[in-house]
This record gives C-alpha cells, structure tokens and sequence, in this order.
C-alpha cells in the first residue's frame, strides 16, 4: 500500500497551505518535496506528474491528484471532515469557499506590486463580508463547530484564514466575540494545537524571497 | 415540498452558465430571476439573501446556496453525476476544475483592458489547445470509453462540453487537432437532456454582447470585487 500523503509544492503557504491544515487536522503524517527551481518544475511536468502542468500535487492512495480543491475535496471525504450528508456538505462548501475566496486576496497580496496592494480592501472584506457570517452562524445555533455539531473542514479553514488575516491586522476580530472563542476552542483540539507549535510544516507567510522563487519557477522562457 | 430551483444571476452566461448546464444535463426544470440593475443586486444583500453579498444564489431545496462550486457539488451529489466513489469523484473534481480554469479565462475576456486584450486572447488559445484539451484527448483516447470517468455520465462530461463550444466560438476550429474530443462533443450533445439545451429557446443563454459589459459591469463592480 501506499506509505504517507507527498505533498509537491513551494517551501512556503501558497495554494498548499489549506492542504497541510487539513492534513494536519485529521492527524495525517505527511511528507513534502519543494519546488525550488524552474528545472526540477520542468522535471515534474515533463515525467507527467502534474496533470494540467500546474501544483500543488498531492500522492496519495495511489493518486498523483492535482488542483486544490480536488485535493482537498478528497482529504476531506477521506477523514470525514466532509459532514454527514448532502446538505451538512453543502453548507460545508459555501463556509470553506467563502473563507477561501478571503484566503485568496492574501495570497495574492504578496504577489501584488506594493503601490497596487490593497490591505484596507482585504481587512474590509473580511471585517463585512466574511467573519460577520460565522459570527452569526455560531451565534445561532450556539454550538462548538460551524456545520452539524462536529468538528469539520470548515472549522479548519476558518481558523486558518482567522490567523492569516490576523497576521496582517492583530485587532480585526475585536468586535467578533464568538469567533474569539472560537478561535481559542479549535485552536485548543490536539492535532491543531500541534500544528500550531513552532517545529511543524505549518508554513510562515510569504516573505520576498518565497516571491522571488514563484516568479522563477514559472517564469516563461 | 421544494419546487423548481431558482437561479438568481444577471441574465447572462457569466458563473451562473455551468449551473444551467447542469441542471439542464440532469433534465431538472429551473425558474430565474434576473438582476437588470445595481439596486437589484442591492436588494438581494439588504434582503439577506446573499450568504456573502454574492451571486450567483439558486434556491433549492429549501436551501439560498451561494458560491458557485457548492451548488454544483450539491446538485451533481444530488443528481449521481459525482462519480461512484471517493477516488471517481476525485478524478471528476480534477478534470471540472480545470474546465473553469478554462471557463473563467474565456469569461474574463470581454473585461480585459483593451491594451492586453489580445495578448489575453492569445493566452485562452495557448492554454486551451497545450494545457487543457490535450489532457482530455488522451483520457478519452486511453481507455476509449464514452464518458471521461467511471464509462459513465457525469458533470466532468457535460462541464466539458460547455467548456469545448465555449473554446469554439473564441476559435471555430480550435478542435482541429483533437479527433477524439470531436467525436466526444458529437456524442455528449446528443443525448437527449443536453440536445435540448442546445436548441434555440432553451434557457442556455448567448456569449456576453461587447455593448452589454458596461452594464454588467455597473451591476457586480462598482466596489470593485
């Protein structure tokens, strides 16, 4: 059988991030190859690893699966972190996109030339759009986890994207009392605490040279 | 009980298309109600509607489903056009998900800047006919079965199909290198539930008009998105 899930990527967050959070989250070792040139990227596409040319990559049970929402859409399924029927799954999937679509406008922040770069629009977006949403969501139904009183991807992915923004804005959850609490309950549950010490592959957010390396790697000739 | 899903969207192709490919694919009648104007939009987020202030939305089921890759999870789950299993279901995901790569290169086009807008064009038929098309060709071409997962009908196939004529009308004759792909869009648009969606009537609707983008553009980006 096969051994660990082998992840294919940058040595930074990227569209992989969500990936190790989740993988992290099930309690699921996994292993890592870094993309650090434009020769080993090359390399990949050429053995036909990367089925649409593109990573992340993820090897597991004997699948080279690309594209980041299938990977995680399997993870998920896999450790039922995915609900418990259609509609749990549903609801589910409109939390983790909406989180994503949050996630998005930082990872491309980084890639943004500074003048272009927006962070009142991101800290907005999330501050109205977003967090407001799961506020009221947990609100509601007064229970520890976002979908079906159990502990889920959307839990997962909303935490992550809660540090992420508080990384770029340390106040942005002061008038979010529930997701305060929130944040400190998931963080709290074994596997994510974990994740969240220092010496595990939780990636630090991208700084230039992480930039620098992305551009090489997919520069064309 | 629930009647006929509702789409809410612009009337237009834009998000909303491959939701009413699917739906058509699965033979589900739907009802729409079209935003024509800002206020309209407006008035679905002051209504709280809009799960994030967005459309698309379609109400199903009891549901007011935003996002447009959790409606059509929901309705493919619904449907059995998800594949038998975990692993079907992940070689599915890959293949849609590259289709709207595909899909939203070609729906942003009537949006570019007119400085780049060539080079745009140029990228969507570069990526379509080296990045994406060839995969497809070989999948179909490898196990030479019909359907491009599980030898059964699923939402990989009809998302296809909409991407391919989308492809097409950028380029007729885009499909020029890949037999195999011609003869998989001849197969699929002839089965039945997708032969009616391709006829005229149906509520498959037109490439965006060049003229219309400043409206549309005035109903989703006055705060920029």
């Amino acid at each position: 059988m096969s051994g660990k899930p082998k992840l294919t990527y940058f040595n930074g967050r990227g569209c992989m991030e969500s990936i190790r959070w989740l993988l992290a989250a099930a309690g699921v070792e996994f292993e890592e190859e870094f993309l650090e040139t434009r020769e080993q990227y090359q390399k990949l596409i050429k053995g036909g690893a990367l089925l649409f040319d593109q990573v992340p990559l993820v090897e597991i049970d004997g699948m080279k699966i690309v594209q980041t929402r299938a990977i995680l859409c399997y993870i998920a399924a896999k450790y039922n972190f995915y609900g418990k029927d259609l509609r749990e799954r549903a609801l589910i999937y409109m939390y983790v996109e909406g989180t994503a679509d949050l996630m998005g406008m930082i990872i491309t922040f980084a890639f943004t030339p500074p003048k272009e770069r927006n962070l009142a629009l991101i800290i907005e977006r999330a501050t109205t759009r977003y967090f407001p949403v799961y506020e009221k969501v947990l609100k509601q139904h007064g229970q520890e986890f976002l979908v079906g009183n159990r502990f889920s991807w959307a839990d997962v992915q909303l935490l992550e994207a809660i540090l992420m923004v508080e990384e770029k804005e340390p106040t942005v959850l002061s008038k979010f009392l529930v997701l305060q609490a929130f944040k400190a309950r998931i963080s709290n549950i074994p596997t994510i605490k974990k994740f969240l010490q220092p010496g595990s592959q939780r990636k630090p957010p991208p700084d230039d040279q992480y930039v620098a390396t992305v551009i090489e790697v997919f520069k064309k000739d | 009980m629930a009647g006929k899903p509702k789409l809410y969207y612009f009337n237009g192709r834009g998000r909303m298309e491959t939701i009413r490919w699917l739906l058509a694919a699965a033979g589900i009648e739907f009802e729409e109600q079209f935003l024509e104007t800002r206020e309209d939009l407006l008035k679905l987020q002051q209504d709280g509607a809009l799960l994030f202030q967005q459309v698309p939305m379609v109400e199903i089921d009891g549901m007011k489903m935003v996002q447009t890759r959790a409606i059509l999870n929901y309705i493919s789950g619904k449907h059995n056009l998800y594949g038998k299993d975990l692993k079907e279901r992940a070689l599915i995901d890959m293949y849609v998900e590259a289709t709207m790569d595909l899909n939203e290169m070609i729906m942003l086009h009537p949006i570019q800047p007119s400085e780049t807008k060539a080079k745009h064009f140029a990228t969507v038929i570069e990526k379509a006919t080296t990045r994406y098309f060839p995969v497809y060709e070989k999948a179909l071409k490898d196990h030479g079965q019909d359907f491009l997962v599980g030898n059964r009908f699923s939402r990989a196939d009809v998302q296809l199909l909409e991407t391919i004529l989308m492809a097409e009308e950028c380029k007729p004759d885009i499909l020029s290198k890949f037999p195999v792909l011609q003869g998989f869009k001849a197969k699929i648009s002839n089965i039945p539930t997708i032969k009616k969606f391709l006829q005229p009537g149906s509520q498959r609707k037109p490439p965006l008009d060049e003229k219309l983008v400043p409206k549309v553009k005035s109903i989703f980006y006055t705060d920029n998105e």
